[in-house]
C-alpha cells in the first residue's frame, strides 16, 4: 500500500521535529517520507503477534548511586561553548511577556 | 621500510625498545599528512603542535618507565563525534561548528592512560547518518585505495587516515555498519564489539540502541590490543557491563574445531560476484586450516533495514532534540522568538540527511503511528535477535561479506536513500542483535578496490572472531 503524506501530517511532524522546511524542502520531505513508509511496511508481512517488543538486547537492571557530585565546577568553559552568555548564564530568547 | 608501514603495535615495541621515539612517529604522521590530506581529506581537525607535545610527553614517560602500555607513544586519530577536552568536536555538521568540548570521552582518558598521541578528529557523515562520508558538512573524504570513490561511512574519515597512513590507529563508532563497512572499503580492519562493551560515555549519540565505539587498524593483532585497551566498565555509561576480557589472549593461530556458519541468505541476489568469490574463498582458507563449515539459512534478512531504520531514526529524533541553539553550537541570526530560534537554528545547522532522519523518527514516534511503526520494528527486532541466537547455538561465528559491492564512486550514492540504506544490508542485523563483528580484507576486486570479509560472533565472544581473523591473516602470509 502506498502511503501518502498530507502537508498537515508534514507541518505536523515538523513542529514535533522543530525544523522550518521551505515549500521545496516540504515536497521533497513528503516524498521521503512516502518512500521509506512504504519500505518499512514491508514489516507487516512478519506475524509479530505476542512477541514482546525488544529495546535492549541484554538483561539490563537500573544502575543506583549515591547523589554526589564528583565533577568540579566548570562553568567558565561551559559557557564558551554558548552562542550568547549575561553574567554567567545562558541567555535565551524571551519566552513569556 | 618507512616507519609509517609499521602496525601500531610493531611501532609501540620498536619505541619501548629505543629503536624509533614517539616523536619521530609523530613526525613522520604529520609529515604524511602534509602529503596526502588535501586530496584524501581524512580529517576535520588536525592538531599538530598540540600531537608534538603530547609525544615528548609520552617519549619522556616510556623512557623513564612509567608508561609500559602496548601502544605507549602511537599515534592515533579519532572520529569527530567522540568529544576531546579541549578540541574541537563537530559531528562534521554545522551545527557544531565551534563546539569544544568540557571533558573528554571514557574511551580517549582510556587512550591517554595508555600513552596514544591523538593527531586530530577524523571526518564522518554528519551525526554517522550515513555511508559514504558524502554528509560531511566539511567536505567528502576520499578513498586512498583510488580518489574517485568514497571511503565508505560513516566513520570513512578514521578507515581513509588508516588506509593512507594519516594515522597508525583510528577510533570510530558503528550504529549499522560505521566502522565495518568503511574499513571493508579501504582495505583495513576494523571491528564493532558487542554493545556495551567500550563505553559510549562522551559520544555524541546518534541511535543509543545500537551505537559502538570500536578501532579501525591495519591488523587483527592490533585490533585485538586497542580493544583491550578501550574497553573498560564505565558507571557514567548506564549500559557498560565490564565484562573484562583479554583480546590479545585469542590471537591464536588456529581454527581447528571453529564452527563456521555461512548464512545462504548473504550470498543471494544483490551480491556482486567478486565480492561472493573472494569471500566464499576466504571461508575454504579456514576450512583448509580445520574450521567447519555449515551453509544455514539465517532467516529475515530484508526485514533488518526497515526494522534499523525505523528505530535508529526514532532514537536520532529523540538524541538531537539537545541541539536547540542555546547551551552550545550554533544560533541563528535573526529569530522572532524562542520557537522561531530553535526551528531556523536547527534546519540552517542540520544537512539533508539528518533532517531526513529525524523527521522520519519524529513520525514514527509520534501519537497514532508509535505503535504501527516503532513498536512493529522493536518486535522485529526480538525476533533477528532470536535468528542469531538459532544461529550461535550451532555455531562459534557467522561469515558473510561486510558489503553487497566494493566502494561506489563519489557522487552516486546520495541521491537514491533506500538503495543507499540497502548497502548496510550484511551490517545492520548485528547492531540490532548487539553482536560484535570484524571486518578484515580478503582480496582485491578487479576494479582494484579492496573486498571486506566479514566475521560475526555472539555477544561477548569477540575471542571467537579474533581467532578466526587473526589464522586468516596468517594464512594470507603463510601461503
Amino acid at each position: 500500500m502506498a502511503n501518502i503524506i498530507s502537508d498537515e501530517t508534514i507541518d505536523y511532524v515538523g513542529i514535533l521535529a522543530k525544523l522550518e522546511l521551505s515549500a521545496e524542502e516540504k515536497e521533497q520531505a513528503k516524498k521521503d517520507m512516502e518512500s521509506m513508509l512504504d519500505y518499512i511496511d514491508k514489516l507487516n508481512e512478519l506475524d509479530t503477534t505476542g512477541v514482546e517488543p525488544m529495546s535492549h538486547v541484554f538483561q539490563v537492571n537500573n544502575v543506583f548511586r549515591e547523589d554526589v557530585v564528583t565533577n568540579g565546577d566548570d562553568r567558565e568553559n561551559i559557557l564558551k561553548n554558548a552562542p550568547e552568555e549575561k553574567n554567567g548564564m545562558f541567555n535565551v530568547p524571551k519566552t513569556f511577556d | 621500510m618507512s616507519i609509517l608501514d609499521y602496525t601500531a603495535t610493531t611501532l609501540a615495541a620498536k619505541i619501548k625498545a629505543g629503536e624509533i621515539s614517539a616523536i619521530e612517529a609523530t613526525k613522520a604522521v604529520l609529515e604524511q599528512i602534509e602529503k596526502t590530506e588535501e586530496l584524501y581529506n581524512c580529517y576535520v581537525t588536525i592538531d599538530k603542535d598540540g600531537a608534538l607535545k603530547q609525544a615528548e610527553e609520552i617519549q619522556s614517560k616510556i623512557e623513564s618507565g612509567e608508561l609500559v602500555s602496548p601502544l605507549a607513544g602511537v599515534p592515533v586519530a579519532i572520529k569527530d563525534n567522540i568529544c576531546t577536552e579541549g578540541m574541537l568536536t563537530t559531528c562534521s555538521s554545522k551545527i557544531l561548528g565551534n563546539f569544544v568540548p568540557t571533558f573528554s570521552a571514557e574511551v580517549v582518558e582510556n587512550l591517554k592512560k595508555a600513552g596514544a598521541v591523538i593527531i586530530g578528529k577524523t571526518n564522518m557523515d554528519e551525526f554517522a547518518m550515513g555511508s559514504t562520508t558524502e554528509t560531511s558538512a566539511y567536505g567528502v573524504t576520499r578513498n586512498p585505495k583510488n580518489p574517485e570513490h568514497v571511503p565508505g561511512g560513516s566513520s570513512g574519515g578514521s578507515a581513509a587516515a588508516v588506509a593512507a597512513n594519516e594515522c597508525f590507529y583510528a577510533l570510530g563508532s558503528d550504529t549499522g555498519g560505521s566502522i565495518r563497512q568503511p574499513a571493508g572499503y579501504c582495505g583495513v580492519v576494523g571491528m564493532k564489539p558487542t554493545y556495551s562493551t567500550v563505553s559510549r560515555y562522551g559520544l555524541i549519540a546518534y541511535g543509543s540502541s545500537l551505537d559502538q565505539i570500536g578501532p579501525l587498524c591495519k591488523d587483527v593483532t592490533d585490533c585485538a590490543t586497542i580493544l583491550d585497551i578501550i574497553s573498560s566498565h564505565d558507571t557514567k555509561d548506564s549500559t557498560s557491563v565490564g565484562k573484562k576480557t583479554d583480546y590479545t589472549k585469542a590471537l591464536v593461530n588456529d581454527v581447528k574445531g571453529m564452527k563456521i556458519g555461512i548464512p545462504r541468505d548473504y550470498f543471494g541476489d544483490g551480491l556482486d560476484s567478486e565480492v561472493k568469490k573472494a569471500v566464499l574463498n576466504a571461508a575454504k582458507v579456514l576450512e583448509s586450516r580445520g574450521a567447519i563449515l555449515e551453509e544455514f539459512d539465517l532467516g529475515l534478512v530484508e526485514y533488518a533495514i526497515p526494522a534499523y531504520y525505523t528505530i535508529a531514526a526514532a532514537e536520532a529524533s529523540s538524541n538531537l532534540e539537545r541541539f536547540d541553539g542555546i547551551k552550545y553550537g550554533y544560533r541563528t541570526e535573526e529569530f522572532s522568538d524562542l520557537h522561531n530560534m530553535y526551528k531556523k537554528t536547527r534546519s540552517e545547522g542540520f544537512g539533508a540527511e539528518v533532517k531526513r532522519r529525524i523527521m522520519l523518527g519524529s513520525f514514527v514516534l509520534s501519537s497514532g503511528y508509535y505503535d504501527a511503526y516503532y513498536l512493529k520494528a522493536l518486535k522485529v527486532k526480538a525476533l533477528i535477535k532470536k535468528a542469531f541466537d538459532d544461529a550461535f547455538s550451532k555455531y562459534d561465528v557467522i561469515l558473510g561479506p561486510v558489503a553487497p559491492t566494493t566502494a561506489p564512486k563519489l557522487g552516486e550514492s546520495l541521491s537514491d536513500p533506500i538503495k543507499m540504506y540497502l548497502g548496510d544490508i550484511y551490517t545492520i542485523s548485528i547492531n540490532l542483535a548487539g553482536l560484535p563483528a570484524i571486518s578484515l580484507p580478503c582480496g582485491i576486486a578487479s576494479n582494484g578496490l579492496p573486498i571486506g570479509l566479514q566475521l560475526i560472533g555472539d555477544c561477548y565472544k569477540e575471542n571467537n572472531i579474533i581467532q578466526t581473523a587473526y589464522t586468516y591473516e596468517q594464512a594470507g602470509k603463510e601461503d
